[in-house]
């Protein structure tokens, strides 16, 4: 398995690559992953050159460790396989593809990077694909569509177009998004791939904002979609485990390991009552801890 | 590559810059406007020069209106306005004339 396919991704910024402004330094945010984007944010006469300046800036800027996702144009479009030649030549680690509907539709990208990677000698399986949900259809076919590659890291809600699809709209309470969200963390869990919340566009609301996030984190989401630099620090802050629920996960794994070895099943640590359910979200947490850099144990 | 009817790449916001590409007299007719000329102006010549060479055009009118561009973004702008230049949309030569 690629390594990069479990990798942190609290948070995917959004850039449109036809803008040099946007995509020459945007590491400087530190966001976990970089999105850029050949799609919906270049005008359809300029997907040409947002190729070559997606290309370059691939090849010639140091993203000093940001993941670089690149998001194709969708497969109703004439663009999509330029797109991933592109991409692919230029030594992306990821493809994005939107508006996903079925299983049928993730082979047709695997297939073109697969083609790609060869025509550009690039290692075969080094780009992973994620994919883009964004109708009811591709909801409810979730599952499927986690289990179609082996290079699937991941999939993302995105909720404009399907809130279209679902004849409602964003309201910035999520109620329009419960369905969606629920059955695709729940389909990402079941087969083992990670699940990406979508963009929050009110950017003069940055409380609503946190909320969605402390939602988002509670459903058991992997990180969100992001469209300005703003937002990632509260990402970050929510998705990263904090000193106490750090310190606590080590002493529910330490306590756990020993009380095994002395047959004990059931105890408390800190009050709490603790067994045997608790070890791999403890692990999880001071897993993430690490991937986070914030952790200072020796577990 | 033969530079077949006028066009156009990129854009006059900071860190662009706008390439105009016409077909030429058999050689290379160079124009730069860039506030920056003084300390970039023979820097971005020898990235437009290089890149014209690698995508094999010796005939040309070409004029730069530079915002501040890095040579990564002149490369990827003389090549956009090249290639639609030739109507060539589809099997680019990534690697290949268009070198990073």
């Amino acid at each position: 398995m690629n390594p990069d396919k479990k990798r942190l991704r609290r948070t995917m910024m959004f850039l449109n690559a036809q803008k040099p402004a946007l995509i020459k330094d945007p590491y400087i945010y530190r966001p976990d992953s970089l999105m850029l984007d050949l799609e919906d944010a270049v005008a359809e006469n300029q997907k040409d050159a947002a190729r070559f300046s997606l290309y370059h800036a691939l090849k010639n800027i140091d993203y000093r460790g940001c993941e670089r996702v690149v998001r194709i144009n969708g497969l109703e479009t004439p663009f999509w396989q330029e797109d991933i030649r592109c991409a692919v030549a230029g030594g992306c680690d990821a493809i994005r593809l939107p508006k996903t509907e079925s299983a049928a539709d993730v082979k047709r990208v695997e297939s073109a990077v697969e083609e790609a990677e060869k025509e550009f000698s690039i290692p075969e399986g080094k780009v992973l694909i994620m994919a883009a949900i964004e109708s009811a259809r591709g909801v409810m076919r979730a599952m499927e569509i986690c289990e179609a590659s082996e290079r699937l890291f991941g999939i993302a809600l995105s909720g404009g177009d399907y809130t279209k699809d679902l004849h409602t709209h964003i309201t910035g309470t999520g109620i329009e998004l419960m369905g969606a969200r629920q059955n695709m963390v729940i389909a990402a869990r079941a087969t083992g791939v990670q699940c990406f919340d979508t963009v929050y566009t009110d950017l003069d609301n940055m409380e609503g904002f946190r909320q969605d996030v402390e939602t988002i984190h509670l459903m058991g989401f992997d990180g969100k979609s992001i469209v300005n630099p703003r937002q990632i620090n509260i990402v970050h802050e929510i998705f990263t485990p904090s000193e106490k629920e750090i310190i606590f996960s080590e002493k529910v794994v330490r306590e756990i390991d020993r009380k095994r070895a002395e047959g004990i099943g059931v105890f408390t640590v800190d009050g709490k009552m603790i067994d045997i359910a608790f070890y791999d979200g403890a692990k999880r947490t001071i897993e993430l801890a690490k991937a986070s850099g914030v952790y200072k144990g020796d577990l | 590559m033969e530079i077949v009817k006028p066009a156009i790449a990129g854009t006059l916001e900071s860190s662009d810059c706008q390439v105009t590409v016409e077909p030429g007299d058999g050689e290379i007719d160079f124009t730069l406007k860039s506030s920056v000329i003084n300390q970039y102006g023979n820097q971005i010549r020898k990235v437009v020069f290089e890149t014209l060479e690698s995508l094999g055009v010796g005939s040309v009118k070409i004029s730069i209106v530079d915002k501040g561009a890095l040579d990564c973004t002149i490369k990827a702008r003389v090549e956009g306005a090249v290639f639609r230049s030739a109507g060539q949309m589809e099997h680019l030569p990534w690697g290949g004339a268009i070198r990073p």
